[in-house]
């Protein structure tokens, strides 16, 4: 009787699904209703179904993750307006903050910006002492005008003492009227990266907020007093009280829950993971349980930051695909009739021919439309779109590979259909229960993590130690969040030595994770 | 003369990461730089040496410190007018145009924003046509021509002049000056009459830059023939595609240095080793070494034809490796001596991407 349950919960751009999970992952409930215009209502409304049968006794804990702060970036909507203070002068004023934002959204969030004496240098040096009257004449500049300002100081990552000078210096001034986001806590090394990032942080306060409230109003209703945490982009929790501070950190959750819940939907921690929809095919990798990440910055809304999110490939292969005969060839895509598939297909009673219906007539696809409305389809053009379906998934799968190894591949989605049961190089293909809700399952099942980004040199103390270092820290950090002491596990270790710098500079990333303590 | 537009920035920017040959570091601040600088003081004027009074003197500019500072702590601006006025002030005489020392990397574009702030034109010229990681790597120490006098600014106002007896030692007095500087300043040397720029400069190197640049941006945007052409002007070779199987990074001296290994998309017996010092140096195929330093092996990402560099390598990453020829004007006496295999370490001969060692 002593069973914890979880709730998950995942917003996308079309749906909003949910579980309820236990401790060993089984799935209890699980439901999907459509996204609402107000994100809060469907997240209410999957709730109201998912608890429905389950013993609401012994849930601890829900899960939320969630696109509302991607796409109010993606669309400028419910954007704060900033104020934007940089700590370098007078280094860094060849580049004057939001320089190489889209119009639009600078327009919409920059409200006022400074670069002010202060920040370090790479030894934790001064740049120079923080100008702490201009801080006091920028944030009474800043009442009324805007909603919250972006503290970017050199070398924060390390040495973080100009920024809380300043945040406090904010605070005083405004008498909390406006809210502050420090650069140390959103974003890594890379001054403008880290700015870019931490000012769409506070932008984005308003919309975590009232994200946040939906999910405790929606819990609160039901009576469910419990532990709420948002997932990150790199598939681990938050709790809600920590989102609603660094709602960045939210926006690539989406295809890391997606791919960490098809993995453990399979009982896998390393796995090629494909997901099809209507239009198109994405493939990405698990190792040890995470994605892997994409090697280069990732712009947010067409501001370059300093994350890194999944890398993926993506294809233009859906359930959806336009299936078109040329002579004795077929042509399949690149167009697609995507979500539309379920009136438009042949199979469905439409007039289009797509991957569907090959799917249906080769028996890939069973329970969907009707078979009969797929008998005329000619014996070649079943072939020769199903050899072309086989080969693109054979060089996705081989492309996302890091080795000659075979590994399984776990197929998810509503096209997952088309793939075929045997691919070179491939040592399985599964297809697990719930794939359907693999995303909602994937933040279920989200741990708690902490990372460290900083520079060592390895001359003082050695590699070694300053490795170990690193690992404690990181761990220590995620027992802080919530982690159990006795599962935190190092998750990720990168070293990048630093050129021309004295004494084995390097640049030392780690990351811990762990299963939420009881 | 003519005038440098946004579009041929763009053009310049990924050229000069292709440039980079894996370092040089990342020209994306740079390029912010020239822009604010472009919105506040006018257009980047580019001017040939035959434009320009034969004995007027040329000053140079760049970026000198290490590249993960200067991302966390990007220019003023004003270390790079600083230096240059410095040394305009101890040679007693005012310089008709800027020059860039290294066209690859981020000083292809830092001296375009001095430049401009300056009032002055950039001349099309410069003394590598690639990333180099040291000062002395030069055509102009192959010509005989010093480094010093030289100066090294940083963005308070700090600068020193050094008077230095070989390019050797030049390298090694402004690496320690930068060390006390906060490792992210300008530096100005190779101070040099317009004359000596077009007898002993490499000539042309903006321009190629841009060229190359746009080439490349239509390989990106899937047109057709794009690649050939991309290879016919660069006088380049596609040598192996792979995919990274393994990465491994060091420091020792101060150098970012590493081995990359790939592993041939089709074909899993072939195998491309390529050996980093801040720069890709050398490719080895099944142990031979097929492209080597000066001529250039830059790494593309298979799929978007991006240049990829040391920094950013990783595990599974899918590369097309290009060899391109180094600039002409390197193939002379002390080339090897300077700036081949041997100069960086490796027991390794020099296999000439012309066909003919040199």
């Amino acid at each position: 009787m002593s069973t914890r349950l979880r709730i998950g919960i995942d917003v996308g751009g079309t749906n909003t699904d949910a579980v309820v999970v236990d401790d060993d992952g089984n799935v209890l409930s699980s439901t999907k209703t459509a996204t609402t215009p107000d994100p809060s209502d469907g997240i209410r409304i999957a709730l109201d179904q998912v608890i429905a049968d389950v013993d609401r006794a012994h849930i601890t804990q829900a899960m939320l993750g969630t696109t509302h702060p991607a796409n109010a970036i993606i669309r400028r909507r419910d954007l704060d307006p900033i104020g934007i203070l940089r700590l370098a002068a007078p280094a860094s004023l060849a580049i004057r903050p939001g320089m190489a934002w889209p119009a639009d959204l600078h327009d919409t969030v920059i409200g006022r910006a400074a670069i002010l004496r202060g920040g370090f240098e790479y030894d934790g040096e001064e740049i120079s002492p923080l100008d702490e009257d201009g801080v006091r004449a920028f944030a009474r500049d800043c009442i009324g005008v805007v909603r919250a300002i972006a503290v970017s100081s050199a070398f924060a990552p390390a040495t973080t003492d100009h920024e809380i000078r300043a945040a406090a210096i904010i605070d005083e001034v405004t008498g909390g009227q406006v809210a502050v986001s420090m650069s140390h806590q959103v974003g890594s090394l890379g001054l403008l990266e880290r700015e870019n990032a931490t000012i769409l942080n506070a932008a984005l306060f308003g919309v975590a907020r009232r994200v946040v409230d939906g999910l405790q109003t929606a819990l609160t209703r039901h009576g469910l007093d419990v532990e709420s945490y948002l997932t990150q982009n790199d598939g681990t929790l938050m709790t809600a009280e920590e989102a609603v501070r660094l709602p960045i950190l939210t926006v690539g959750s989406g295809p890391t829950n997606s791919m960490r819940g098809a993995c453990a939907l399979a009982g896998l921690s390393n796995a090629l993971v494909i997901d099809i929809g209507g239009t198109s095919a994405d493939v990405g990798i698990l190792v040890d349980g995470f994605p892997r990440e994409s090697a280069a910055a990732v712009e947010v809304g067409g501001v370059r930051t300093n994350f890194r999110m999944p890398d993926l490939i993506s294809i233009g292969l859906g359930g959806g695909t336009l299936v078109t005969e040329s002579g004795s060839s077929v042509l399949v895509g690149p167009d697609s009739v995507g979500y539309l598939v379920v009136t438009e297909a042949l199979v469905s009673g439409g007039r289009t021919l797509t991957l569907s219906d090959i799917a249906v007539r080769s028996g890939r696809l069973t329970g969907f439309g009707d078979a009969s409305l797929a008998g005329g389809i000619s014996d070649a053009t079943v072939s020769g779109a199903l050899a072309w379906v086989d080969e693109q998934i054979t060089v996705l799968c081989d492309r996302m590979k890091a080795s000659r190894a075979s590994m399984p591949l776990i197929a998810v989605g509503g096209g997952s259909h088309l793939v075929p049961d045997r691919v070179n190089g491939v040592a399985e293909v599964i297809r697990p229960a719930h794939y359907a809700v693999a995303n909602a399952f994937g933040a279920a099942i989200a741990e708690a993590s902490g990372a460290v980004d900083r520079v060592y040199r390895y001359e003082a103390l050695g590699r070694d130690a300053c490795l170990d270092e690193a690992k404690q820290l990181a761990v220590d950090a995620a027992v802080r969040a919530g982690a159990d002491p006795n599962g935190v596990r190092i998750t990720s270790v990168a070293e990048v030595p630093m050129s021309y710098l004295p004494g084995q500079g390097c640049r030392v990333q780690v990351k811990a994770a762990g299963p939420l303590k009881g | 003369m003519r005038e440098l537009t946004l579009d041929d920035l763009d053009d310049m920017v990924i050229g000069a990461t292709l440039l980079g040959t894996g370092g040089g570091g990342d020209p994306y601040i740079a390029r912010l730089m020239v822009r604010q600088a472009m919105g506040r003081f006018g257009a980047v004027k580019i001017v040939d040496p035959s434009e320009l009074d034969p004995d007027g003197l040329v000053l140079t500019t760049a970026v000198i410190g290490a590249p993960t500072v200067i991302i966390e702590k990007p220019p003023a601006g004003t270390e790079f007018v600083a230096c240059v006025k410095a040394l305009a002030a101890h040679l007693g005489k005012e310089p008709v145009a800027i020059m860039p020392i290294e066209v690859g990397g981020m000083n292809t574009l830092i001296p375009l924003a001095t430049a401009v702030e300056m009032g002055l034109p950039v001349i099309d010229a410069d003394s590598m046509r690639r990333a180099f990681p040291q000062i002395e790597m030069t055509v102009f120490t192959l010509a005989g021509i010093p480094a010093a006098p030289m100066s090294v600014a940083d963005e308070k106002g700090n600068v020193v002049v050094l008077q230095t007896i070989s390019n050797q030692v030049a390298e090694k007095l402004a690496r320690a000056s930068v060390m006390q500087l906060g490792m992210a300043n300008g530096i100005s040397c190779y101070p040099m009459t317009v004359r000596q720029v077009a007898e002993h400069g490499i000539q042309g190197s903006m321009s190629y830059c841009v060229e190359l640049g746009k080439r490349l941006n239509a390989v990106k945007r899937g047109e057709e023939g794009a690649f050939d052409e991309f290879l016919r002007f660069s006088g380049g070779r596609k040598y192996f595609s792979g995919k990274i199987i393994d990465v491994d990074r060091r420091t020792t001296a101060g150098f970012a240095r590493g081995t990359v290994v790939l592993e041939d998309l089709s074909d899993s017996e072939r195998i491309m080793r390529v050996e980093i010092q801040n720069e890709f140096l050398i490719a080895f195929e099944d142990g031979k070494p097929v492209i080597t330093t000066p001529d250039l092996i830059c790494f593309l990402d298979y799929e978007t034809s991006d240049p990829i560099t040391t920094e950013t390598l990783a595990y599974g990453q899918r590369i097309n490796v290009i060899g391109l020829p180094c600039a002409p004007e390197w193939h002379q006496p002390g080339m090897l001596e300077l700036v081949g295999p041997k100069a960086f370490g490796y027991d390794v001969d020099f296999v000439s991407m012309e066909g003919a060692t040199a």
